[in-house]
């Protein structure tokens, strides 16, 4: 399985989409989790102080985009790696070399948690940097999280955002390709789960019980445990932070697990 | 044990029988054509020989073994497919971990397929002959004793198709196992031992490429062509005489060309042209197929 990963992680760190990516969900943390408090912290009708961006809110401002738009671009990651493989026709060029498809796959899954390790990463190290700037620039304390709560930050972080990925996946691995499958997730991530919330879980009881089941709900109350603002979009802290790392993990095994289902079982055209 | 072995395989999608009942053998050492009318199904059983496609009924083994298990075979499958924003050495690099080959066999292969000087360059910008080089470099990564090539000579010039040629007969000299499907039966007469004739999902035929063309014919162009066929055929049998426009073949000996001239001038045919006509497999081909 090494080998695999070994080279799906050279496909995914040479590809410049990824790169993209990466610049695009640091940009939109950056932006709207920052700078756009801090410009506007003066403004008649702002409603996140400076104060929300120093240090000591370091966890819930990095992880606080996972539930939708940072979830966006993991699932846009996620499909990338395994939709390109039906888009170019690689899989029976990779296949024709002798690996099995699930150690393809499994070295696939691998090199995409590697990825999303390394996006969390960032944006926490971009986090860092940020609010240690603003609080110098604002004369404030340097308090920041202890160790313990960084590393359940990066953890729930990368549980979010894989689960996001293995979405991609499978939806990749089920459409057999790219375009209708990151429409299809996006449709889920931006508009419908926003549409359950907003629209129908307050007029019909069992949509806001069953919203307490759905992967975007879970991620949004499992950052809001971790201190993430709850002005954020997707976060809200509808379940307890225990139930919602288990929903959130489910989710990520049995996307993964259907997603290799999918890709053993069916021809490859 | 043959190096690839199919009995009674099967592919049905559906209501479409794509393959039906194919029982192929391919021997040691050989090279192998197959061939077929577009939509005859060789890519769908090239692709069930590598375990990228699952039969509906029936067996193959490959090397002795099921499909799927590909240590010793390379494969270019209907055409060559890389990434595009890696460049073709770096192509190889990566399919060289999945297959567990060591990278010089990067090199090597590169320098198999004359690539060697623009492997450092991006896959997209490769023409569509040396994306066709690149894909038999893949198949060639693991040093196979069977190679399954769909098409090898797609997209390359007369220059390229001779190389491909020469490097395919190396790698029969060598005591390789090569299947080649081609639509090319120039190409496939020129270098194939034994082919196999695939049609509407069916192997109508399996034989080498001599006994498929069968005898060299004489060809005789003559006036009025309508009496000398009537001739020919009171004299040699009227499944031996084939009229073809001006002229007729006759399936008799060389030798008795002077014989057949004769008879036919002396019934007051004219005879303009004698000579020998050997059947080319395109020839047989369209025959066995229907087509034309």
């Amino acid at each position: 399985m090494w080998a695999s990963t070994h080279a799906e992680l050279t496909k995914l760190v040479r590809r410049p989409a990824n790169w993209l990516l990466l610049a695009v969900a640091l940009a939109l943390s950056l932006t709207f989790t920052y700078l756009v408090p801090y410009a506007g912290a003066d403004g008649p009708t702002a409603d996140r102080g400076v104060a929300s961006t120093f240090p000591n809110h370091l966890v819930g401002n990095s992880i606080g985009g996972w539930p939708v738009f940072a979830g966006a671009i993991a699932l846009i990651l996620g499909v990338l790696a395994a939709g390109g493989e039906y888009g170019w026709g690689t899989w029976k060029t990779v296949l024709a070399q002798g690996p099995s498809r699930l150690s393809v796959y499994t070295g696939k899954l691998a090199a995409i948690g590697l990825a999303v390790l390394v996006m969390v990463l960032t944006l926490f190290a971009a986090g860092a940097v940020t609010s240690t700037a603003i609080a110098t620039a604002e004369g404030a304390a340097m308090n920041w999280p202890s160790v313990g709560d960084l590393a359940g930050g990066v953890g729930a972080g990368w549980l979010i955002a894989m689960m996001w990925a293995m979405l991609g996946v499978v939806l990749a691995v089920g459409l057999r390709g790219v375009a209708m499958p990151i429409g299809l997730g996006l449709v889920w991530l931006m508009a419908v789960q926003n549409l359950l919330t907003s629209v129908a879980a307050p007029l019909l009881d069992w949509v806001a019980e069953a919203q307490k089941g759905l992967p975007g709900p879970n991620a949004g109350s499992l950052v809001a445990a971790l201190g993430s603002s709850p002005q954020t979009p997707g976060v809200a802290e509808l379940v307890g932070s225990g139930q919602a790392a288990a929903v959130v993990a489910a989710y990520l095994v049995v996307f993964g697990v259907l997603g290799g289902l999918l890709l053993r079982r069916r021809d490859i055209l | 044990m043959f190096p690839v072995e199919t009995h009674e395989l099967t592919k049905r999608y559906g209501e479409h029988l794509a393959v039906d009942r194919v029982s192929l053998t391919v021997k040691s050492g050989e090279i192998y054509g197959f061939l077929g009318p577009n939509g005859a199904g060789k890519t769908t059983t090239l692709r069930m020989l590598l375990g990228l496609v699952r039969p509906t009924s029936g067996r193959v083994r490959m090397l002795g073994q099921a499909p799927g298990q590909l240590a010793q075979i390379g494969a270019l499958i209907e055409g060559p497919a890389f990434y595009p924003y890696l460049s073709g050495r770096e192509n190889l690099r990566v399919l060289a971990r999945y297959a567990g080959v060591p990278a010089r066999r990067v090199e090597i292969a590169l320098e198999l397929v004359d690539l060697a000087g623009r492997g450092k360059d991006r896959y997209s910008t490769y023409s569509l002959g040396m994306k066709q080089r690149l894909g038999v470099a893949a198949a060639l990564l693991k040093d196979p004793r069977l190679l399954i090539l769909d098409e090898p000579t797609n997209g390359l010039d007369p220059a390229g198709m001779a190389d491909m040629r020469a490097l395919i007969r190396r790698l029969g000299a060598a005591g390789s196992t090569v299947v080649i499907s081609s639509h090319l039966l120039g190409e496939v007469q020129q270098i194939c031992d034994r082919v196999g004739v695939i049609s509407q999902g069916r192997l109508i035929t399996e034989s080498t490429v001599a006994d498929l063309r069968g005898g060299a014919r004489l060809r005789v162009v003559a006036d009025p062509i309508d009496a000398a066929a009537a001739r020919a055929r009171a004299l040699l049998g009227g499944d031996r005489v084939r009229v073809d426009g001006a002229g007729m073949d006759l399936d008799i000996p060389h030798d008795r060309a002077a014989w057949i001239n004769a008879e036919l001038v002396d019934a007051g045919i004219a005879v303009s042209e004698l000579g020998i006509r050997e059947r080319e497999l395109e020839d047989v081909f369209l025959e066995m197929t229907h087509v034309g």
